[in-house]
């Protein structure tokens, strides 16, 4: 009970200025986090540099929970390279490796086709109706590097969100509770 | 500034930024690795060669793969994936790549070897070129880490080539 009453007090005690000033830095601290990540967008030319590996398609190379780093260059795309690509219509991207190319040879445009390398059968059951390749604009990067495990903490607060809320709401509470 | 929290957190930055230095130097060091890979591809037979409906043209080849790439692993390798391409040119497309045929090496020990297959994947063009025309066979391989950056290279072999007439 004295603990709850200690909790009261220093909510009603605190000054505006204090907590102006706590504002601030936590604006600062957002900001700058997305600052990093609109940067990596730009070295990388890729829109989403960092994503989650969601499915055990590309397993043993790549297991639930790993993340991989994007590139896109302006390098044509050739067979064997891992691509992250999204298929109208559907929100998730998929990382899946290149296993045939026909590029033109007036427009220089490419077709192709991926397949995951845990999966029997090539990627065509999860293009749209009737697609049977994929164009280069569907692309969104190429995998270039990776780091195993890291990538759990999204994958637990995008399918348990009560620990999403829970986590901000301890944040909340620390930061309007500090004394400092 | 001595509380229970404020040491916990110090603990946990400080053992993050160890564990990102340290698959930072293990991605490193496999550019001290220096392969030297060799492989070797014959087509013992063009099982057939046909014309689909659609029109496109589709062989399917039986072939030996043998090949060492004992030197591509490093302490930091999980796997090698490879695969066998054929890789042709026609007046419709400047370049296509059809894989024929994967694999995924997990250890050392399993990647000096020798193989008798035929095509896993179906070779189809995109559209009838492929009478009489010369195709190379590219073995690629794709080092995946435990941690860090990937690599990947090929050996082409040239000389193969389809028949003049559909079997």
């Amino acid at each position: 009970m004295g603990w709850i009453g200690d909790t009261l007090d220093s909510v009603k005690s605190i000054q505006i200025r204090q907590l102006l000033t706590q504002a601030v830095s936590l604006g600062m601290i957002v900001t700058s986090a997305l600052i990093i990540w609109k940067g990596l967008m730009c070295v990388t030319g890729s829109e989403s540099p960092v994503v989650v590996v969601l499915s055990g398609s590309m397993e043993p190379g790549f297991k639930r929970g790993d993340i991989l780093f994007l590139h896109m260059s302006k390098d044509p795309i050739r067979a064997g390279e891992i691509v992250v690509f999204n298929i109208d219509g559907r929100e998730i991207p998929i990382v899946h490796r290149v296993i045939k190319v026909h590029e033109r040879q007036d427009t220089g445009e490419v077709d192709v086709l991926t397949k995951g390398d845990n999966n029997y059968g090539d990627d065509r059951l999860l293009y749209a109706q009737g697609q049977l390749y994929l164009q280069r604009h569907h692309i969104m990067g190429r995998a270039v590097g990776f780091l195993p495990y890291v990538g759990w903490v999204t994958i637990i607060m995008t399918e348990k969100p009560i620990i999403k809320y829970i986590l901000i709401g301890a944040l909340g509470l620390l930061v309007i509770t500090s004394k400092d | 500034m001595h509380s229970f929290w404020y040491r916990l957190n110090g603990l946990l930055t400080f053992s993050v930024t160890i564990l990102a230095i340290m698959c930072a130097i293990a991605s490193l060091s496999d550019n001290l690795n220096t392969p030297s890979p060799s492989a070797e591809i014959q087509v013992m037979n063009i099982n057939w060669f046909q014309k689909q409906p659609q029109g496109n043209d589709e062989v399917s080849l039986t072939m030996n793969i043998s090949a060492d790439l004992q030197s591509l692993f490093t302490w930091n390798t999980k796997q090698l994936f490879i695969f066998v391409a054929a890789e042709y040119e026609t007046p419709k497309n400047s370049l296509n790549q059809v894989s024929l045929w994967d694999a995924i090496i997990p250890a050392k020990e399993h990647a000096k070897f020798w193989i008798h297959t035929s095509n896993k994947y179906r070779f189809v063009d995109q559209g009838n070129y492929l009478r009489g025309k010369e195709f190379n066979l590219t073995l690629h391989w794709h080092v995946m880490p435990k941690t860090g950056k990937m690599f990947a290279d090929k050996i082409v072999l040239t000389g193969y080539s389809f028949p003049e007439e559909y079997r």
